[in-house]
């Protein structure tokens, strides 16, 4: 106890006074106390604004069948285009597409289904949780067994079969994610919100007489964020995985709207014959988007961990 | 401990029932029965005949009593592409999973123990950190695309491993086994790994939490002061104690192996339940994939099952409060 009241005062001399003072400031200067997540972080929202603005930046439209050229197909890695006007940096698939700008339209697509799952997965699992744990009793036993059930099949195998049933299509593999995804969320602010439901500060909301809505959306919800962040930004990075492999297997998006998992799986085939590039360049950028996302959730779990609080 | 059982058991069961309602809402009630459990180029008579044998003519509560009693006596439909049946046709497959997910198993065990011990030994050591980097890599890899990376450094660049199937089979109790030849076990090496390395992770990480953990407690600290060599506290004192979290992780995680063993199995063309799962979907054989189903919520539960019992065993904790609840 001693030495973390000491380091606290060691770290706390050698800032400007007046910083950390809110609790915002606070946060963003224990999150940049690790480069690495700082990098990771800086890489995560320069994806996400490649992906957003895909149209604009890429030398191709990959999908726009009018600029593909099938004679360029299968350009290794460097090589220029016939008429000289553009540099396949990362080579072109069977149908002459650029894999650079077919790759960052990839990446909208797998960042675009994760981000979207996630988000609704996390409204209702966040919604389902709370009021399991408010109200207690026959609702959070039913709800939890539910919650128990679902958690006790792997991911895959529940979204596999839902996307058999179901068939291809973004609209579906959204579906699929939120279904295999709800219930870390609900288990996850459950716990937390049996843990704050018993603090004084409800005690007194009730004792105000403040409506149960008004309890649980201004008073017990805030408190039940920090875990949840750290839960979701996780599970970005899982759903996009998860979403890569789904297609990879040939349920997930159709193959006009290709996400990284399906570019990868379009090269396959060439694998064999030494045509690396059209698998290993989507899954490179995979797996950077995965490991961006990761390092930052590791250090806003640290950030947020009271147990960690120095 | 009986209540404990008992009550436990009467969960599983209804799970089972729960499970077996909503497949049969989702094959009979919401789809056509006639479209998925029969093939679609059967004629008139052949129609017939199967819907009077499944007796999609009759109520529906009779139909169901009717499919629970098939499910019970182990006849989930008939394959339309093997024309055999379903449950016979995945079980078939079942070795060929099983033993890729046991030498996976063993691989993540006996690599990914001594590597989270080794870095939970140095947690500051440029070693133990290089692990530590190495096993939030393994987390991050896609399975596939890791797969498929295996067989183009090994199959195609360096040409020492091959690329995809089983290999040589040698036939033990009638059942085809390629553990037991050495071609066998050169297919098997590779997507072996590519199961594994997952698993590799989490028991590096699992091993470095305990370690770090059992290296402060007191038993340690008296085997040393009793001049016990450090190797000898390492591998047996801190080994010991730290085995008990790994085993029921793995114990639990062997569903999950058997699950993404569908991913390993497409990737490296090893005929197992997975490869069949995928086949089977694309190729729109409902029934085996409708057997495939209720065979893995069956074997789910079978191993959750297990896994709490084996808790309740291992710690009077888990088994007071549960019969309090």
């Amino acid at each position: 106890m001693t030495d973390t009241l000491k380091a606290t005062e060691t770290r706390a001399t050698h800032l400007r006074p007046g910083w950390r003072t809110t609790p915002a400031a606070r946060f963003a200067a224990e999150f940049a106390e690790s480069p690495l997540a700082v990098a990771a972080l800086l890489l995560t929202l320069t994806l996400a604004l490649l992906a957003l603005f895909a149209n604009f930046i890429t030398p191709q439209n990959p999908y726009d069948l009018a600029q593909l050229d099938i004679m360029e197909g299968m350009q290794p890695p460097g090589s220029t285009s016939f008429d000289g006007a553009m540099t396949y940096h990362l080579g072109t698939d069977e149908q002459g597409r650029d894999m650079l700008s077919a790759i960052v339209f990839g990446l909208r697509m797998s960042l675009g289904v994760g981000a979207m799952s996630t988000v609704i997965a996390l409204s209702i699992g966040m919604s389902i949780g709370v009021l399991a744990a408010y109200f207690g009793g026959r609702v959070d036993a039913v709800i939890m067994r539910v919650v128990d059930l679902q958690l006790s099949f792997p991911a895959i195998l529940v979204a596999l079969i839902l996307l058999a049933v179901l068939g291809k299509g973004v609209d579906k593999v959204i579906f699929a994610l939120i279904i295999v995804q709800w219930a870390y969320y609900a288990r996850t602010v459950r716990g937390t919100a049996l843990v704050e439901r018993r603090k004084e500060y409800i005690e007194a909301a009730s004792c105000l007489a403040l409506s149960h809505r008004r309890i649980v959306l201004r008073h017990l919800l805030p408190n039940c964020l920090p875990p949840l962040i750290v839960v979701a930004t996780v599970q970005i990075a899982n759903a996009i995985a998860l979403e890569a492999t789904l297609s990879f297997l040939g349920v997930g998006v159709p193959i006009t709207e290709p996400s990284l998992g399906l570019l990868i799986a379009n090269g396959y085939d060439y694998m064999l014959s030494g045509k690396y590039w059209i698998s290993f360049f989507p899954g490179v950028a995979l797996l950077i988007t995965i490991v961006a996302i990761n390092l930052v959730g590791d250090q806003l779990r640290d950030v947020m961990n009271p147990r960690l609080k120095r | 401990m009986l209540v404990y059982l008992l009550r436990r058991l009467g969960q599983s069961l209804f799970v089972v029932v729960a499970m077996a309602v909503l497949v049969f809402i989702g094959v009979y009630a919401i789809g056509n029965p006639i479209d998925i459990m029969i093939s679609a180029d059967s004629d008139q008579a052949e129609m017939e005949a199967a819907i009077a044998r499944l007796g999609l003519d009759k109520p529906m509560w009779e139909q169901f009593f009717i499919f629970v009693k098939n499910a019970l006596q182990g006849d989930l439909g008939r394959s339309f592409v093997y024309s055999s049946d379903a449950l016979g046709l995945i079980l078939s497959k079942l070795p060929a999973t099983l033993e890729l997910a046991f030498l996976a198993l063993l691989f993540a065990v006996f690599i990914g123990v001594p590597l989270g011990m080794i870095a939970g030994l140095r947690p500051h050591s440029v070693v133990g950190k290089s692990i530590m980097a190495g096993s939030i890599l393994g987390f991050s890899l896609p399975n596939f695309w890791q797969g498929m990376m295996l067989i183009l450094l090994f199959a195609v660049i360096f040409k020492v491993l091959p690329s995809g199937g089983r290999g040589d089979t040698v036939e033990v109790f009638g059942i085809a086994w390629s553990f037991l030849t050495l071609d066998g076990l050169s297919h098997m090496l590779l997507p072996a790994i590519n199961l594994a390395l997952f698993k590799t992770s989490l028991v590096i990480r699992l091993a470095r939490a305990g370690t770090r953990e059992a290296a402060l407690q007191d038993y340690v600290k008296f085997a040393r002061a009793k001049g016990l060599s450090p190797t000898r506290i390492v591998l047996v004192h801190i080994a010991k104690n730290i085995m008990i979290p790994v085993v029921t992780i793995l114990g639990l995680e062997l569903g999950s192996m058997i699950a993404f063993a569908v991913v390993t199995e497409s990737v490296f063309a090893w005929p197992g339940m997975g490869k069949l799962l995928i086949d089977s979907i694309q190729l729109l054989d409902r029934p085996v994939v409708v057997a495939y189903l209720m065979l893995t919520v069956f074997m789910f539960i079978i191993i959750n099952f297990a896994v709490d019992m084996l808790y309740c065993l291992l710690d009077p904790r888990v088994r007071l409060s549960q019969v309090r609840a």
